[in-house]
């Protein structure tokens, strides 16, 4: 009898799991075209930081600020939900409510969220996301945008999915004091000379190393080699190492070696002590919103509060983040998302008012020709330098073409498992080796 | 004897039945089930039903790509084939084994240690019960809490380097992080801290669980503290010294949290080809994380299952033969 019930049990258990396993089997593959609606009550942003918040609460017009998460334009009420993108937590809560959006309450539904490049392509090539010439946003709204951020948000079909209101074209910071000490001057051209190849990069690093500080961290320098690639990461399902990749991991072992470099992750506590005079570095790699959000400009005795910072376009012209809002496929507030995303991103008084108040490098080419050519783009952590023409002209060099959507697993990964071999702790095959199967475990059909 | 016994049990039930029919008896039986149902639903729901379904996507080709899903596609032992044809398994099983012996040896020195010191009447410790409090502390820290205490404590530029540098036992800084053995050692080091007030106090119930005539003779005799230690409290703590080793054990296969917030999830340091502080729920983790690779993360779970039941088999076996 026992025996009967155990066996009847699982057998319940069994089918239930069997099930529960094919219910949910619906793939995204369908072509469904966008459906819209108007009318919501509430219009639900997801996102992974404060800073998309901020922008809306300062200058978005007709937003009343309610509570940390909520605020109301008009009579809708605006709802954002703020989940870190640690451990990929943004996106698994992202993903999860994606695939019951059709499903889901109209309050509950998914009106606008918020992508990263690096995994952009993920959402951009599914019908989660709406193309921008459904809610009516034509290319001649978008003209003024620099393209490489249109190229991003593009999906297989060169529909564009997405917009935002940074160009986030990076150069090299350089910490005026160790310049004026090693290489005698702290003006931006003269050490764009030292810097402007990586050969006299490498040169300058060895100086630097002579006189007792260190250039950045290998991980400074990652983006810059990773965005000038000549092929994407995977290609026909297999992940390739690009030759690029390859003279980063070079380049950085030798001034690692020569302790030029160091090892330090981004982020962390090491890494960010050369925020101030004590840390001896003599500079980070970094797009605009690199200056407000990373230098610790707000402390006593950091070296941006005394403006002790310059800024060059470095060995190579790249980009490094930056943040498209994408519409959500079954939105209830077609309208005022279509507003939103026309503001905040093509709007030229509230781009310039963005660049001023939050010293961003904003998405159009008029207001940073603006910026640049006077008083107004000049920064204070900067020592008063207007870096608008060098991000401006470093904005329209970038080239995308060899994005893929696993951009982000192949980054991260990499970067991890070289830093051991910087570290002398194992050989470039072995680290190589390590880095396939990490990208493998997160990728499972990829090849190499 | 077993077939009387089974007459035996006919005879009741056979009663049992005739009081029944004569409704003299009331019968309590409804409350047991009653009184057990909410156990059953949870466990079901809980425990047996994922338990079962682990089981049967360990078969099953079953994974996120993007925002599509790929399968479940059956695959027999696909999935188990992968899984052995690296050897990356056993470095890991390696790791979280030597990693765990290494926090438990010291901890069940110290822990008898304490457990003697704070059982034994003769030493009238003053403030047992404080410091009994303050053994138990750090396990009420959420392990991934004291993990990043760590993380920024052995950071290069963190205060123990700067300590060490300060007292002239470094001349430069070391990256705790970077060397094998002291990340191995750091994590040992941390879930020693966290576990031996726990098995503190287990081992001193068992202690005091020990009849004290036996010790008072032991006085009479004139033994030693050392030698009533190992002659009288040892063996008779047996049974509660195989059940901290089991549940250590299976705790220590399921090492994960203090690890993972250390390396940020990588296991690093590589040495050569392999991860040393990748333990097997690391491992796990990396298949689900991104990817919700259900059908391999099923077939690693099953394997974890398999061997915590041999190794536990094995300890349990060893430990209760008759001498």
């Amino acid at each position: 009898m026992k025996k009967k019930v155990l066996s009847a049990l699982l057998v319940t258990a069994l089918m239930a799991t069997m099930v529960a396993g094919c219910g949910s089997n619906s793939g995204s593959g369908s072509k469904a075209k966008a459906s819209l609606a108007d009318g919501g009550k509430v219009l639900n942003i997801y996102c992974w930081n404060e800073e998309f918040k901020s922008r809306l609460e300062d200058h978005y017009p007709g937003y009343t600020k309610v509570d940390a998460t909520t605020g109301k334009i008009g009579d809708v009420t605006v709802k954002f939900t703020i989940v870190p993108s640690d451990d990929n937590a943004y996106q698994n809560n992202l993903d999860s409510t994606l695939k019951k959006q059709k499903d889901a309450a109209a309050d509950d539904k998914i009106d606008l969220f918020l992508v990263e490049a690096d995994y952009a392509l993920k959402y951009v090539d599914t019908d989660y996301t709406v193309n921008l010439a459904d809610l009516g946003i034509t290319s001649s709204d978008l003209a003024d945008q620099y393209s490489y951020t249109q190229d991003i948000v593009k999906d297989s079909n060169g529909n564009l999915k997405g917009s935002s209101w940074q160009a986030c074209s990076a150069g090299l910071i350089y910490n005026r004091e160790v310049a004026k000490a090693v290489l005698g001057t702290d003006d931006p051209a003269k050490v764009q000379e030292a810097v402007g190849s990586w050969a006299k990069y490498n040169e300058t690093a060895a100086k630097v190393a002579g006189a007792g500080y260190v250039m950045c961290s290998v991980n400074d320098t990652y983006r810059v080699y990773s965005n000038n690639v000549s092929g994407k990461w995977v290609q026909n399902d297999k992940i390739v190492v690009d030759a690029n990749m390859k003279n980063w991991v070079d380049d950085s072992k030798k001034l690692v070696d020569s302790k030029a470099e160091n090892t330090n992750d981004l982020w962390s506590d090491d890494w960010a002590k050369a925020k101030y005079p004590d840390g001896k570095t003599f500079c980070y790699f970094g797009p605009a919103w690199f200056f407000n959000f990373c230098l610790d400009s707000g402390e006593e005795g950091s070296i941006a509060n005394k403006g002790g910072w310059g800024y060059c376009v470095g060995p190579q012209s790249y980009y490094w983040g930056g943040t498209w809002i994408c519409a959500a496929n079954n939105t209830d507030n077609k309208t005022l998302v279509t507003d939103i995303i026309k503001t905040m991103t093509t709007d030229k008084a509230v781009l310039k008012e963005i660049a001023q108040k939050d010293a961003d490098c904003v998405n159009s080419k008029t207001v940073l020709a603006e910026l640049s050519s006077d008083n107004s783009g000049n920064l204070a952590l900067l020592g008063g330098q207007n870096p608008y023409k060098q991000l401006a002209d470093g904005a329209e060099k970038v080239d995308l073409s060899n994005l893929s959507k696993y951009d982000q697993a192949c980054n991260e990964e990499f970067q991890k498992a070289m830093g051991n071999y910087f570290k002398g702790n194992c050989s470039y095959e072995e680290a190589l080796e390590s880095f396939y199967k990490a990208v493998q475990a997160k990728h499972p059909a990829l090849t190499y | 004897m077993a077939k009387e016994k089974e007459k035996n049990q006919e005879q009741k039930t056979e009663t049992v039945k005739v009081q029944n029919k004569n409704k003299k008896v009331v019968s309590y039986n409804k409350w047991g089930i009653i009184f057990l149902l909410p156990f059953v639903i949870v466990y079901l729901v809980f425990q047996l039903i994922p338990l079962v379904s682990t089981i049967v996507y360990s078969f099953f080709e079953y994974y996120d790509d993007g925002l599509d899903m790929v399968g479940p596609n059956f695959k027999a032992f696909g999935n188990y084939i992968k899984l052995f044809a690296n050897k990356d398994l056993f470095v890991y099983a390696g790791n979280t084994l030597i990693m765990w012996i290494m926090g438990f040896i010291p901890q069940i020195i110290i822990s008898l240690l304490l457990a003697a010191w704070f059982s034994d009447p003769r030493l009238r410790l003053k403030a047992a019960g404080f410091f009994k409090t303050v053994i138990y502390l750090p396990n009420l820290i959420m392990a991934s809490a004291f993990a990043m205490l760590f993380f920024t404590l052995f950071s290069k530029t963190g205060p123990v380097n700067s300590i060490l540098m300060d007292l002239g036992l470094f001349s430069e800084e070391y990256a705790f992080l970077d060397h094998e053995w002291s990340t191995r050692g750091l994590v040992a080091f941390m879930n020693f801290l966290m576990w031996f007030g726990n098995t503190t106090i287990l081992l001193m119930a068992g202690m005091m669980g020990i009849d004290p005539a036996l010790f008072e003779a032991a006085e009479v005799d004139g033994a030693t503290s050392t030698q009533v230690f190992f002659r009288i409290s040892l063996p008779l703590l047996r049974p509660i010294l195989v059940y901290v080793l089991i549940t250590s054990l299976i705790g220590g296969l399921q090492m994960f949290d203090v690890p993972q917030i250390l390396t940020k999830g990588t296991g690093n340091p590589l040495m050569g080809s392999n991860l040393t502080t990748m333990t097997l729920i690391m491992n796990l983790n990396r298949h689900l994380s991104v990817s919700k690779n259900y059908g391999m993360a099923g077939t690693l779970s099953v394997l974890l299952f398999i061997i915590t039941a041999i190794l536990s088999f094995i300890v349990f076996k060893v430990s209760t033969r008759k001498d």
